[in-house]
């Protein structure tokens, strides 16, 4: 690879070549990968990965490769609508965005005057570029408190953050894969991890984050070996010295006996536990109640393999962790992601080469978006739904309480809420809500609702009466800060490369929305003027200087509790209430919940709710992520629909002979909230009494109006997934470990 | 003259098929054509503690090993692209030295 420097944009045989990083909509988390487009007559004809990119290196995955198929699918909306029949009826006109603007600007104002600005929400969904905009656009432009990413108890990513904030006083834990550095593996500063743990993830498909994924499979090419805490048998755990197979819902306990083999055989870090721990004693005494022979029973997981493993990772230097959204989708998280972060603490792999890297807990467009609340009044600020119950939710997140958002919609006490904003959310598709179906009849009821995004999508059909049409990062100017600013591993350029229709990126419609709503939040006259306000301050440069580098790597400190670069009062140590990291939470106490990690069984399983298991004897687990579909999107694009054709539930072969289903089958999947029905794939790397369906799925091939809406009520998963069912903090819904019973369907 | 061929590490293919979505796209294959389509194997255990499930893609008819791309000093599309970094081009008598010296789980395809 040659050294010079690369332009970000040239002529090549008659095409306009652009280098930009890539980050949804469509596809992707803020890992940025680089691309090259290639661009004739304004058409994107083809995309290449950009081997000048530090991460990614030319590597793309088929969400990437397939790009120019979903630009200019003939599906896209690209310009402003107006409903012109009943809602869900797929009526429209298109209008300009002039005609938008103004409708939508009378209407907020309206209900702003009825009913007061917190009548209106913002619903988020997962992931995409517009998860830095949305509370900015709540905030700053609409002026209401009520921001929501609807997903029951926030199961995604949010619990983790949160989490670590309470306990280490930071941003984002992720694996040192020496993404800080332009030479990567061979950065003299930084050392392989010879363990890493993989807990509750499947990195290779999600890249979750701000983490490429296939950079693991570039360390175990090196040398790093594998444990996999997961129920499934996925390619690294394939590969993995341990899997641990873990009952769906039990990983407290399993953190809990691996806690209490390390500790009881003393193989942590006595001096990192001593010096900057909190606590340990208090873990010490707790982890008696966890030894491996229990943790068995619990887990399923056999003893010997716990003891191994424990011992395996303890005795790795450096080790790392990553874990995933199996702590967000469990109303025990909070207490297995406390355990996941002791053990990374007690055994000294925090902030160290090949260890764990941590962030600030919010940076650069991260903290822009949180301090936009600013703008509102404290009286309006305290009236944010769900905020006074749940303390420990509205402390790390600024948005409303997902559930009690539901109550709200519902009973319309303590206010009613009136107008939706939809923004990149398809949230009655399988991704964004539990209880879809009381999401579907409680938003039906709004006054006035707006959604953006790429493609009509079953939530806008059955709300919107604006759809906005969103670009995809080819077509804007952006940029990708990984991990949303809690760890920035870089800053990407988004590169805009062609203008398809009208469509406009999530800033320019904050920008369009707020300088004529409430300008003085919105002084920028352009989207490069507002970056460039955004990069300046922390890293001393213009949007256009990051344009021409397309990516910006920041050199990681390391050990940062020892130079006081983790408090702003400059002392060694952590911002915790203790000053250290909290194996024993003084937050989570104050709160009403347990200071220590412990595990409590499922709200449905076997064991807790063994009448009901008679009638739906397997565990269903949800939400394993495919190669080419990002949650609800991809469904219309053609070669990913070749690859990934049907929603698919896996069941163990054994389980399928007793239930008389063969590889093929379409069956019900079903439990006492709902049902749906996915086509079966028959598979050993499953247990026999666990099922995993998957989520996401709607049909933009079926009919589009009421009461069809794209068939996404027929695959719905979430159907199953029962309504603030979640834990003490607030955080975590069951969505890993449901239960259900599962019969052939009809073809 | 020497023959080319792609080499495949299938201990790290991970059956992402980008190896399938870069080539059809660089030869532009209609619906159910493929210029390589990656096979499964597994998941199977082997043993108590051991597990079987690998992939490995298989050039078919269409490939032409991408002339086109290697002429202007790329490598294939496929190659490019892999996420696993798991494909090699070259010429074969390389590449058989490789699948030699690595010793386990290699394939070489001469399309």
């Amino acid at each position: 690879m040659s050294t010079a420097k690369k332009p970000w944009t040239w002529e090549e045989d008659g095409y306009t070549v652009t280098r930009t990083c890539a980050w949804s909509p469509p596809g992707c988390h803020p890992v940025g990968c680089g691309l090259k487009l290639y661009v004739k007559d304004n058409r994107l004809v083809k995309v290449e990965g950009d081997p000048d990119h530090p991460i990614s290196q030319g590597r793309l995955c088929i969400r990437c490769l397939s790009l120019p198929e979903y630009v200019h699918h003939p599906q896209r909306i690209i310009y402003p609508m107006k409903r012109v029949g009943e809602r869900g009826e797929n009526k429209w006109q298109r209008i300009s965005w002039d005609e938008a603007w103004d409708i939508i600007v009378d209407k907020v104002q309206d209900i702003k005057a009825k009913y007061g600005p917190e009548s209106i929400v913002v619903y988020g969904g997962t992931g995409r570029q517009a998860c830095l905009y949305y509370y900015p656009l709540g905030f700053a432009a609409l002026g209401t408190p009520n921001v929501c990413y609807p997903l029951s108890g926030w199961s995604c990513y949010g619990p983790r953050c949160a989490i670590t904030q309470y306990v280490f006083g930071t941003g984002y834990p992720e694996i040192d894969f020496a993404g800080y550095y332009p030479d990567r593996y061979d950065h003299p500063g930084w050392k392989l991890p010879e363990c890493i743990i993989v807990w509750g993830k499947d990195p290779l498909k999600s890249n979750p984050d701000g983490l490429f994924g296939h950079a693991l499979v570039d360390m175990m090419k090196r040398g790093t070996k594998l444990i996999v805490v997961d129920p499934r048998l996925t390619w690294l755990a394939s590969r993995a010295e341990y899997w641990l197979q873990v009952r769906p819902g039990t990983d407290a306990a399993l953190a809990l006996g691996m806690l209490h083999v390390i500790i009881n055989e003393g193989l942590y870090d006595k001096d990192f536990v001593e010096n900057w721990c909190a606590g340990f004693d208090d873990l010490k005494q707790r982890v008696q109640d966890y030894p491996p022979e229990k943790v068995e029973e619990i887990t399923w997981v056999p003893k010997e393999k716990i003891v191994e493993a424990a011992r395996f990772f303890a005795r790795s230097k450096p080790a790392s962790i990553t874990w995933g959204l199996a702590v967000d989708e469990n109303p025990n998280g909070v207490q297995v992601g406390h355990a996941i972060l002791s053990l990374a603490a007690i055994t000294g792999n925090i902030d160290v080469p090949g260890g764990i890297t941590i962030g600030p807990p919010a940076a650069l467009l991260g903290k822009w978006r949180v301090e936009t609340r600013l703008e509102l009044t404290e009286e309006l600020w305290n009236k944010r739904i769900g905020a006074e119950e749940y303390p420990a939710l509205a402390n790390a997140l600024a948005t409303t309480h997902p559930d009690v958002t539901l109550d709200v919609l519902e009973t319309g006490k303590p206010y009613p809420l009136k107008m939706a904003w939809f923004n990149s959310t398809n949230l009655i598709s399988p991704t964004c809500s539990t209880a879809p179906d009381r999401w579907y009849r409680a938003l039906k009821n709004m006054e006035f609702a707006v959604a953006t995004d790429t493609f009509m999508t079953p939530t806008a059909m059955a709300f919107a009466d604006i759809f906005l049409p969103l670009s995809t990062f080819a077509e804007h100017d952006g940029i990708v800060v990984t991990h949303f600013g809690r760890n920035t591993i870089f800053i990407g350029a988004i590169n805009k490369a062609l203008q398809v229709g009208e469509c406009k990126s999530d800033v320019e419609i904050c920008l369009e929305l707020g300088k004529r709503l409430n300008p003085k939040a919105w002084p920028w006259n352009d989207v490069k003027e507002f970056f460039t306000d955004q990069l300046k301050p922390e890293l001393g440069i213009t949007f256009d200087d990051l344009k021409e580098e397309v990516v910006h790597q920041i050199p990681y400190q390391y050990k940062k509790y020892e130079t006081g670069q983790l408090r702003p009062d400059g002392e060694p140590g952590f911002m915790t209430m203790s000053g250290k990291i909290e194996l024993y939470s003084t937050l989570f106490e104050m709160w009403g919940d347990d200071p220590l990690p412990y595990f409590e069984e499922p709200p449905y399983s076997p064991y807790s709710t063994p009448e009901l298991a008679k009638e739906y004897p397997f565990i269903l687990t949800t939400g394993a992520r495919m190669w080419g579909m990002f949650h609800s999107e991809h469904r219309q694009i053609r070669t990913i629909r070749e690859i990934h054709a049907e929603p698919i539930v896996e069941i163990h072969p054994d389980t399928a002979v007793q239930l008389g289903i063969k590889e093929g089958d379409w069956v019900y999947i079903e439990n006492m909230y709902g049902k749906c029905k996915q086509k079966a794939k028959l598979t050993v790397g499953i247990h026999p009494k666990v099922v995993h369906a998957q989520h996401g799925w709607w049909f933009p091939e079926k009919q589009a109006d009421e009461p069809g809406l794209f068939g996404v009520w027929e695959a719905n998963v979430n159907l199953l997934a029962p309504h603030k069912h979640i834990g003490k903090l607030g955080f975590g819904a069951p969505l890993k470990s449901l239960i259900c019973k599962v019969y052939k369907a009809e073809a | 003259m020497s023959r080319n061929g792609l080499l495949i590490d299938y201990e790290y293919c991970t059956g992402c098929h980008s190896c399938e979505v870069a080539c059809k796209k660089e030869l532009n294959l209609p619906v159910g054509k493929w210029g390589i389509k990656l096979a499964e194997v597994g998941p199977m255990q082997v043993s108590p503690d051991r597990w079987q499930m690998d992939y490995v893609p298989i050039p078919t008819e269409f490939c032409n090993l991408c002339e086109e791309r290697v002429a202007k000093g790329e490598a294939p599309a496929c190659v490019h692209h892999c996420l696993g970094k798991a494909m090699e081009y070259g010429p074969v008598e390389e590449l058989a030295a490789k699948m030699a010296a690595k010793g386990k789980k290699m394939v070489l395809f001469v399309p």
